[in-house]
């Protein structure tokens, strides 16, 4: 099969690592070659962060590059629009509905482009939105927002609704499997 | 079983396989994971020494006693362990003894993009370089294997997307290696002029014989693919040029990466009709390839700066780039910046009202020279803000002194700032250092150090009293402040900057991300009262905005530091309600 490409994208600190530990645990369960490549260090203090994840028979580069990415999955809205050149022409951007400014936005020397999907949608590129901040609060925990939206592009892979639960009890701490698995059906219901 | 590990941790468990007994490191972005992990076997002895010299002269002394040693760092680091190493080189080891070192091209996370490679050219050792989890961990367990049969220190070369990405790896046991016997061997290793002339010519014999290794060795391997296109390269390279051309074309693919072979490229160039040799950073291997009298395609091409990726491949050979599409509106770009009720904000902010020239350092509390605060004026390495400042002060003389200070962290004072506030003591200048204690190793996330009270398993230890220390150093003058008190820092700033004596102030307040820290709610805007005049704004706090003429908390992100409360000249942030 052909290599299928994964990007995860947001504000650093806002959980891209468990997301991409959960896809990482799932797809090597279901037996593909998998590379994961993150971001430590100083742009996780609130920058921008990008995680690649790429799977298939066999996987080389551990990174995506433009016009490459089959899903971007965002945490934020202008994020999303950030990376819209590494996605395919036919690639899905699932994309949390939450705006967080930037530091240039809060000082005041640019301003938060709020239409910047809809643009993308113009464009053709297929956009979906989802408000996995609010729907995490209501599952229990606003920090589950990462697997509200691995639920969401759940819907469009082929991986079994079991297998996910089981990678969400394999990646987790005990405790939180239970807002974790009502978060996940909050992103795959919606 | 196969495991999806990062090729730090594949690093880790490398070593743990070796039965490596001792890893001494400093944490440096993109090598510190190796050392937490190795922490987890409790087969391996770990700890954070105060630098990367202390570690790897720790990693010589635990070779010495015939045990296999290691030490891991960035690339940096290796600067500052670059002097045991050179001597190491002659010394050779009793216990197999590894370096790792972890460049970071497109310096995601460091001062510049210095190639590794160039240390062990110059200090005549052997350098692996794996391409991902599962040969980094193999390498490691072969650097062993090489250090004890040529008698040698070995670097293993990381690099930022091979450090931090997680491919598959298959696991093997410990092999236990016990601690060999200790005998005093003078003429190996007491480097006296005498004795260091006659380890000279063993060190070029070695090499030697390293080279006809790398001739045979596992680790450099030629995959065929048609005979019109030849591609040498090593580490991250190899996977975009598989990503690219599958087995379309042939690759030499290095593992070791010095000594690089003689015969071995010699006869892959002949078998291919245009060579090219891909590597990021400095055209190390294409200028031995040169050397040897062979034409290849190398940095005219491919650019010594930044990383590479399967684009850079494509566009370099012409081929077909994939098409997307960009939207219109300018997006904002979202630098890192500190985070909301960081304890450095308020000091920065101090610093910056009172146009006062900062030199800094290296850790979180770099992100203080971005907007709004711009408050530092220069970051060169660790330790340098303490050691830079007395030579600004000595030229500038009592006026420069009166409006300078310096800042630096706690670990990075451990590191190297302590000597250079031995020389303001020492040579005299009225020098204000200002440590920012946040009791942890903040940017490299949350590593102990010696003034935290902890050691790396999370168990007590001795701590540095800084204010003691910084005494016996000679420095009279010790305030500590809490920089959560704009006034309080202030008034302390302005009073030891005047003072014509050297002194320190300890900016003492835990990192906010520590597990112990407990937030206070959030503060709360009273829309009643905000004027609008976004005074709020100037500290530059991520939880702090502003919409429809007023301030804005963001509540999820805001822990009630009440350091905005204080900006506030009409009352108008309350404190959060409990």
């Amino acid at each position: 099969m052909e290599t299928v490409n994964v990007m995860i994208v947001g504000v650093g600190g806002q959980g891209s690592l468990l997301a991409s530990k959960l896809l990482g645990k799932l797809l090597t369960n279901e037996g593909y070659d998998v590379k994961v490549s993150e971001v430590h260090g100083m742009s996780q203090r609130g920058g921008s962060v990008v995680t690649y994840v790429r799977y298939g028979d066999k996987v080389y580069s551990p990174i995506v590059t433009e016009g490459e990415a089959d899903f971007i999955v965002s945490f934020e809205k202008i994020e999303a629009a950030r990376y819209a050149n590494c996605l395919k022409k036919d690639g899905k951007i699932i994309v949390n509905l939450q705006s967080i400014d930037p530091m240039p936005v809060i000082i005041g020397d640019a301003a938060y482009p709020e239409t910047v999907l809809d643009e993308l949608k113009a464009k053709g590129l297929f956009v979906d939105g989802i408000n996995a901040y609010e729907l995490a609060s209501q599952a229990g925990n606003g920090k589950s927002t990462n697997i509200v939206l691995m639920g969401r592009m759940a819907k469009y892979l082929d991986i079994s609704y079991d297998k996910w639960i089981q990678a969400i009890k394999d990646s987790v701490k005990p405790q939180f499997v239970d807002v974790n698995v009502k978060a996940f059906e909050m992103g795959y219901n919606y | 079983m196969k495991k999806l590990m990062l090729g730090n941790e594949a690093v880790a468990r490398g070593l743990y396989e070796a039965g490596v007994k001792i890893v001494s490191s400093y944490p440096g972005t993109p090598s510190t994971e190796i050392t937490e992990i190795a922490a987890t076997y409790d087969d391996i002895y770990c700890e954070w020494a105060p630098n990367e010299k202390v570690a790897a002269e720790v990693a010589f002394g635990a070779s010495l006693r015939g045990a296999r040693s290691a030490c891991a760092m960035k690339h940096v680091g290796l600067n500052v362990a670059a002097d045991p190493l050179f001597t190491l080189s002659y010394t050779g080891v009793n216990g197999g003894l590894v370096m790792i070192v972890a460049d970071d091209p497109a310096m995601h996370s460091s001062q510049n993009e210095q190639d590794s490679r160039h240390y062990a050219i110059g200090a005549k050792v052997p350098m692996l370089e794996p391409a991902d989890s599962m040969e980094a961990k193999e390498y490691v367990k072969e650097a062993y294997r090489i250090s004890e049969a040529f008698d040698t220190p070995v670097l293993l070369r990381m690099c930022t997307r091979i450090a931090h990405s997680q491919s598959m790896v298959e696991c093997a046991e410990r092999v236990e290696k016990e601690i060999g016997d200790y005998e005093k061997n003078a003429q190996k290793f007491i480097m006296v002029p005498a004795n260091a002339k006659k380890r000279h010519p063993f060190v070029e014999e070695r090499m030697q014989k390293l080279t006809e290794y790398a001739e045979h060795s596992f680790v450099n391997r030629v995959e065929m693919g048609g005979n019109e296109i030849g591609i040498i390269c090593s580490g991250t390279c190899y996977q975009y040029v598989k990503e690219v051309f599958g087995d379309s074309v042939s690759v030499l693919k290095l593992g070791m990466v010095n000594p690089l072979p003689v015969t071995a490229i010699k006869d892959f160039a002949a078998s291919v009709e245009q060579l090219y040799v891909i590597e990021e950073l400095d055209g190390i291997i294409e200028n031995h390839v040169k050397s040897l009298g062979i034409d290849c395609i190398g940095k005219e091409k491919f650019s010594p700066i930044g990383e590479f990726s399967q684009a850079t491949i494509r566009e370099a050979f012409g081929k077909e780039m994939p098409a997307f599409v960009t939207a219109d509106s300018a997006i904002p770009v979202r630098p890192p910046v500190m985070c909301a009720g960081c304890p450095h904000r308020g000091l920065f902010y101090t610093l910056s009202k009172n146009k006062i020239t900062t030199l800094g350092d290296i850790g979180c509390y770099t992100l203080g020279s971005a907007a709004p605060l711009f408050a530092i004026d220069s970051t060169l390495c660790m330790g340098a803000s303490v050691s830079g400042i007395h030579g600004f002060n000595k030229v500038g003389g009592k006026e420069t002194e009166k409006r300078t200070v310096c800042v630096i962290g706690d670990s990075t004072f451990m590191h190297s700032g302590m000597t250079g506030l031995v020389n303001i003591a020492y040579n005299s200048t009225n020098s204000t250092v200002i440590i920012l204690d946040n009791s942890i190793t903040g940017m490299t996330g949350h590593q102990q150090n010696p003034t935290t009270g902890y050691n790396i398993k999370g168990d007590p230890a001795a701590a540095v009293n800084l204010e003691d220390l910084v005494r016996a150093i000679g420095i009279k003058r010790v305030r500590v402040v809490d920089p959560y008190n704009l006034k309080e820092c202030e008034d302390v700033i302005l009073e030891e900057i005047a003072t014509e004596e050297p002194s320190v102030i300890i900016s003492r307040r835990p990192c906010v991300l520590l597990k112990y820290v407990k937030a206070n709610p959030p503060v709360k805007v009273n829309k009643d009262k905000c004027v609008g005049c976004k005074m709020c704004l100037k500290i530059g706090c991520p939880a702090v905005s502003y919409k429809d003429g007023k301030a804005v908390i963001d509540t999820s992100l805001c822990v009630g530091c009440e350091v905005c409360m204080q900006m506030c000249k009409v009352g108008a942030i309350e404190k959060g309600e409990v």
